[in-house]
């Protein structure tokens, strides 16, 4: 879709993590200037919760066209950094730059392009699984026909079909997770952030959604996708980052990232925290 | 191991000092509050036991026991989910023997406000018998086995109920169940009285007087002496039975509380055997609704998006449903209110009353959305679809509700002439207080209890956000419609045709333009702070 030399550049996808010592926004002067083919393009984000800082420095490129993972420990900050990134959070410094579109100077356009699921929000779930998407599609101003097409669709494919009539609330984990999949890709937006999408969601809908995304990828979309499951983005993604205490410590294509380990060793090697001592001796049987 | 349970909920209770000021400081009230009532009831209680009448005393201890038990047993069925630190169901994976863990939740049970309050109050009107020592001892047993049975049967009916309690369907019904008896308390009450009132005198048009305390003496004497053989009374006759020298029917009605305190005990114990085997499902049967309802019968663009959305949950969310239901019982609730003073003027005042308040309750409702506002926010929703969207329900629904609530009070009340200036002012102060919401739930989002929760429930230390956020809307809303009630009264003076018709006209055509600049305000100001908003709800408790 985008031409060779401009996905050269951002193959390379530039990490500049800011130097821990420095928390102020003098370094943003210094950062790259944003790449505008990128499909998701942030440069220097910050956010700060009371003592925390959630997010510091972050700037990051998601080529067009790539299956983008974000992997990290728990509390890392990747759904605070999607977060400013997608236009539900507003960065303290920093800003987000989704198809070249300034998101949080022009917010609606950027939104148009984007597809989000959030992960740790509720859903309107006294609406049936059908009239959740049909209400998704509707916010997005589409017209009627569309709608009922789409999400005829999307309850096929998400084996959704029997409980479309069924209240939201009534809904498992797996089946919520799923249907707020089918509210954010209603519109067909030309990028998916998409925060856990595969906690609790079956080995079956997960293989099936994995497909989705695949195809959706190969048409020219872009899917970003965080997760704390090595292997499955090891498998599924071209390109990844590792974030670990709001930074980005690595970030490339897959293979550029791992070298000749496994995602994972490399993970743990990034990120530290493994324990090499015996490890509760009592617990061994006796 | 029972010290522990209590460790636990002491740490607990701390614990909940530390998160907000705020709660610290609706705890302390809250506290304040409970030691000032029993401090009062105990001396009231002391004093006619030393100086007044000791025949008071039994039978004003053995009727507020009764309460005191009813209330321990009903108020958790209706207000689920309000105490869950302590659920049974966290203590599974333990190997706790049964026996302890239920002396161990017991105990717990009564550290709470309510806890601590019930057992200084049953020891505290005990000490009336300060002068027949042997009395005061056996007035101190029964008020431990009145305690023992409000926190075993309150435990016992909880625990037995749990799986219906669990079930969305029932807690959806019960909820507004409660809400309705919980606003006819009032009327029932000044009924009743009045009832009680008819039956001592024989005379209602004599207005009672100096000896109505006197009169109704023998009648309480008579329902404390029933009740005082039964469960819920039995524990807290002890007292009185001994100091009338009954000692058969002091044995009698130790037996009625013993038995009552072991049967509770069996109960609770069996049913908690069984809940803690067989962990909490959901019902399985999930609720159904066929094709899409309200979204297909509205033109398709974001406004009506959230129109169809709005009037969906206003159906279907008990948060919602339990206001509207309220709404038929108002004018007889007013009508009640009003049968005392013997003047129509609450009853005629509901309509107004009514308009204002549907068009408040839709003041909080980014609130209410909680954190699903999120889609609207990544939807990029604008502020004018957004305001709109909410609106329209209530402004299809809402000026035919407060005209039929007008028409029924002035039917009542037979005067039709008052009619016009009525709806004039219910129109006016729907529209203007619907404007001041669609502004205010921009600006002024505080806790709500979440979806799924009991409206009852208000969140912890919210109560101060809600008091300044509805207060300010109140405010707002009275000042706003201060035109509109001007008319109005002077139409319901002057008592002129011309004058009525003067205000629907003025209620109307002033309420659409504050409404529209209300709207055009809040949605200004909802485009400014959009994240905004959603972090605000993130972070509600």
């Amino acid at each position: 879709m985008s031409d060779g030399t401009t996905t050269l550049g951002a193959m390379t996808t530039p990490v500049d993590p800011n130097p821990p010592g420095s928390p102020g926004t003098q370094g943003a002067q210094e950062l790259p200037p944003h790449d505008p083919s990128a499909a998701l393009s942030v440069r220097g984000l910050w956010k700060r919760f009371g003592q925390k800082i959630a997010v510091s420095g972050v700037s990051l490129d998601v080529p067009a066209g790539s299956f983008y993972g974000l992997v990290g420990p728990n509390g890392a900050g990747k759904t605070t950094m999607l977060s400013m990134a997608t236009g539900l959070l507003r960065p303290d410094f920093g800003t987000a730059w989704v198809q070249g579109v300034d998101l949080w100077a022009r917010p609606d356009e950027a939104k148009a392009t984007l597809g989000v699921l959030p992960d740790g929000v509720r859903l309107f779930d006294r609406l049936t699984g059908r009239q959740l998407l049909t209400y998704a599609g509707m916010l997005r101003g589409m017209d009627k026909d569309t709608v009922v097409d789409r999400t005829n669709d999307l309850l096929q494919t998400f084996d959704l079909v029997a409980d479309a009539d069924t209240f939201v609330v009534d809904y498992s984990a797996g089946m919520t997770k799923k249907i707020a999949l089918g509210s954010a890709m209603i519109h067909a937006p030309r990028t998916l952030v998409l925060d856990e999408p595969f906690e609790a969601v079956d080995p079956v809908s997960a293989a099936n959604i994995r497909d989705i995304l695949k195809s959706y990828v190969a048409g020219g979309g872009t899917v970003i996708v965080s997760s704390h499951v090595m292997d499955l983005v090891q498998r599924m993604c071209d390109h990844v980052a590792v974030i670990a205490a709001g930074q980005v410590l690595a970030a490339g294509t897959v293979d550029e990232v791992r070298g000749e380990q496994s995602l994972e060793d490399r993970f743990v090697d990034l990120v530290g925290g493994r324990q090499h001592s015996e490890g509760l001796s009592w617990l061994r049987g006796s | 191991m029972v010290a522990r349970f209590l460790t636990l909920k002491l740490t607990l209770m701390g614990n909940t000092f530390r998160r907000s000021v705020w709660q610290t400081i609706g705890m302390i009230v809250a506290t304040l509050y409970a030691l000032g009532t029993v401090g009062l009831l105990v001396v009231a209680t002391i004093f006619a036991g030393v100086a007044g009448n000791p025949d008071w005393v039994a039978v004003a201890i053995t009727l507020g026991g009764v309460l005191t038990v009813v209330g321990w047993w009903l108020i958790p069925i209706f207000a689920f989910g309000v105490d869950a630190t302590l659920d049974p169901h966290r203590f599974s994976t333990f190997a706790i023997p049964r026996r302890t863990l239920l002396a161990g939740l017991a105990v717990a049970g009564l550290v709470s406000v309510p806890g601590i309050a019930t057992v200084l109050l049953a020891l505290g009107v005990s000490l009336a018998w300060v002068l027949e020592p042997g009395v005061l001892l056996v007035s101190l047993v029964g008020a431990v086995l009145g305690i023992a049975t409000c926190v075993l049967g309150s435990r016992a009916i909880t625990t037995l109920l749990a799986p219906v309690l669990e079930s969305r369907r029932y807690r959806e019904v019960v909820t507004i169940a409660a809400l309705m008896l919980a606003m006819m308390i009032g009327p029932l009450v000044g009924w009743l009285t009045n009832g009680v009132e008819v039956s001592v005198q024989g005379d209602p048009a004599d207005g009672g007087g100096a000896g109505t305390g006197e009169q109704l003496l023998p009648l309480f004497e008579q329902v404390a002496s029933f009740v005082g053989w039964t469960p819920f009374g039995a524990a807290w006759s002890l007292g009185g039975a001994a100091h009338a020298g009954d000692w058969a029917g002091l044995a009698g009605r130790l037996a009625v509380a013993l038995a009552t305190i072991g049967l509770a005990w069996l109960v609770w114990d069996r049913a908690l055997a069984r809940s803690l085997v067989r962990p909490p499902v959901g019902d399985g049967s999930g609720g159904k609704a066929k094709g899409l309802g309200p979204f297909g019968r509205v033109p398709f663009s974001p406004t009506w998006a959230v129109a169809a959305r709005t009037a969906t949950y206003w159906l279907r969310d008990p948060r919602y449903s339990g206001s509207i239901a309220i709404i038929p019982l108002l004018p007889v609730i007013m009508y009640f209110a009003g049968q005392s003073t013997g003047s129509f003027f609450m009853l005629l005042a509901t309509g107004p009353f009514v308009g204002w308040i549907l068009g408040f309750s839709i003041s909080n409702d980014i609130g209410y959305d909680n954190t699903a506002f999120a889609l609207h926010v990544s939807s990029g929703v604008d502020g004018r679809a957004d305001r709109w969207g909410r609106a329209i329900p209530m402004l299809a629904m809402g000026p035919l509700v407060s005209a039929a609530t007008v028409l029924v009070s002035v039917w009542i009340a037979d005067s039709w002439h008052l009619t016009l200036p009525l709806l004039g002012l219910a129109l006016g102060l729907l529209l203007v207080s619907t404007g001041v919401s669609c502004a205010a739930s921009a600006r002024l989002v505080y806790p709500v209890a979440k979806p799924g929760e009991s409206p009852l429930k208000s969140p912890q230390g919210a109560a101060m956000a809600t008091f300044v956020s509805q207060g300010l809307g109140f405010v707002i809303t009275l000042g706003l419609s201060l035109p509109v009630l001007a008319v109005g009264i002077t139409a319901i003076v002057l008592g002129s045709v011309v004058w009525g018709a003067v205000t629907v006209v003025v209620g109307v055509l002033y309420g659409v333009v504050i409404l529209v600049l209300a709207v055009r305000f809040g949605a200004r100001v909802y485009d400014r702070r959009l994240p905004e908003l959603l972090q605000q709800v993130q972070s509600f408790p």
